[in-house]
């Protein structure tokens, strides 16, 4: 059983639906024995990394988080990947959970490029198969770190679109979003 | 590099895909769903689906067409139309929906923009304009309302800024005068707006050939341009657009 983390931190429809195209079962839950019996553990995530701090730390879940990460496969998305770095530039900073050490900043002020960064953009490097589109949605980025297996660049920044550390994965772009190769990836991820 | 995108529009009338010039002698084209699959399978970098007689009646959105639908592609959509307020929102979002188009209701009520990009994010809330060209108002271009029944006096360039001081996370910007036609989208005022705003914009209206996404890309400063009624009948395949897209050295999705 996949556990899909639910923080209150954006829909969870699409990342859902995607596991169900693949035949895998899901559940989603803010419930620490749950996440804690779970197989493997999706981080999904979208807005503001204050509140979704705020929001793991009402429900409890800081701890079982860093668990999950810890020990079973762990796929972090999206904002659920920038809040596994140390510490993020959203709302005047907030300190992460330092899973991956690094920082998440945001994109510069750059003419000709709009913030957020909507959209398909390719993704580069080893842990990801050749120079593929993906789709992403951001406003801030995470640096690259000795983790970064796929970089991304857009307006001048090229930054961390998928970090690796062991059988925790974690990506910038939304691959429930992204097509038949999002989903090649979390088939990948599913037998990691 | 961020791609340019292209974006097929559905436009949804009694569950049904049709098609028409101005809102008149709609076409059955075929079902929401299957026709989604296909494009998302043929390259389509984003959809949207339009209830476009759902304002006009005042009915509320098919939650089962948009629930459907996100079950059958993987590749984020869009949905307008017969949406009256933030539960309207919530449920289209809950349904699998990327993002939600507000046009009309928008006009009526701007705070609906605040309100849902406070509820869901600013990149969720996409707003559709039909601006016509017009001696009122200082920019040329003046806003219709209610599928171009209806002029509201508003400048199309100052409505775009005070809509995104509100919270859209996008603009669509659809000619009430290219609308249709399959000349060529209207250059001028998609110019106007994305040189207006620091969100993106999609062009709308007036696709009729894979030059013409060519000339709205490199001219016009779009992110991003919405096609229909040149790969609805068949003349063009978005395949074929990309690859004039891609030959000219525009960033283009080009595997899916």
């Amino acid at each position: 059983m996949t556990a899909i983390i639910d923080y209150k931190a954006g829909n969870l429809t699409s990342v859902k639906l995607a596991f169900a195209a693949l035949g895998a079962e899901t559940v989603v839950t803010s419930d620490p024995k749950v996440i804690a019996a779970a197989d493997r553990v999706v981080f999904p995530g979208v807005g503001a990394a204050k509140s979704a701090m705020e929001n793991l730390r009402a429900l409890g879940l800081v701890e079982p988080v860093k668990e999950a990460a810890a020990t079973k496969p762990f796929l972090g998305i999206c904002l659920g990947m920038q809040i596994l770095f140390d510490h993020s530039e959203e709302d005047g900073g907030v300190d992460c959970l330092g899973i991956i050490p690094g920082h998440v900043r945001r994109f510069p002020t750059v003419s000709g490029f709009k913030v957020p960064e909507i959209g398909w953009n390719g993704v580069t490097g080893n842990g990801v198969t050749g120079n593929k589109e993906f789709y992403f949605v951001h406003s801030y980025y995470a640096e690259i770190v000795p983790e970064t297996v796929g970089v991304t660049e857009y307006a001048g920044v090229k930054f961390t679109a998928m970090v690796k550390k062991g059988r925790l994965w974690a990506c910038q772009f939304h691959p429930e979003k992204s097509g038949r190769i999002g989903l090649e990836l979390l088939k990948e991820w599913l037998s990691c | 590099m961020l791609t340019k995108r292209v974006i097929p529009c559905l436009d949804v009338r009694n569950g049904r895909v049709t098609k028409g010039v101005k809102f008149k002698n709609n076409v059955d084209l075929g079902d929401p769903v299957e026709m989604a699959v296909a494009y998302s399978d043929g390259g389509a970098d984003e959809l949207v689906f339009y209830d476009i007689t759902a304002s006009a009646e005042r009915r509320p959105i098919d939650i089962g067409m948009v629930e459907a639908v996100a079950k059958a592609i993987r590749i984020p959509f869009a949905v307008g139309g017969g949406i009256s307020s933030v539960g309207d929102m919530e449920r289209v979002i809950l349904a699998g929906a990327e993002k939600i188009s507000v046009n009309s209701l928008a006009v009526r009520n701007p705070d609906i923009i605040a309100d849902g990009a406070k509820a869901f994010g600013a990149q969720c809330i996409v707003l559709g304009m039909d601006p016509v060209k017009s001696g009122k108002t200082a920019s040329g271009y003046e806003i219709t309302t209610r599928g171009f029944r209806e002029f509201t006096g508003m400048d199309a360039v100052e409505w775009a800024k005070r809509a995104v001081d509100l919270g859209a996370g996008e603009i669509v910007v659809n000619s009430v005068d290219a609308d249709g036609t399959r000349e060529g989208f209207e250059l001028d005022i998609t110019r106007l707006i994305a040189e207006a705003v620091d969100v993106p914009v999609v062009a709308s209206g007036g696709a009729g050939k894979p030059e013409h996404l060519v000339t709205v890309f490199e001219k016009a400063k779009a992110d991003a341009a919405i096609v229909a009624g040149m790969i609805h009948s068949g003349d063009y395949t978005i395949s074929e657009i990309k690859a004039a897209m891609h030959a000219v050295g525009i960033p283009t999705r080009m595997s899916w």
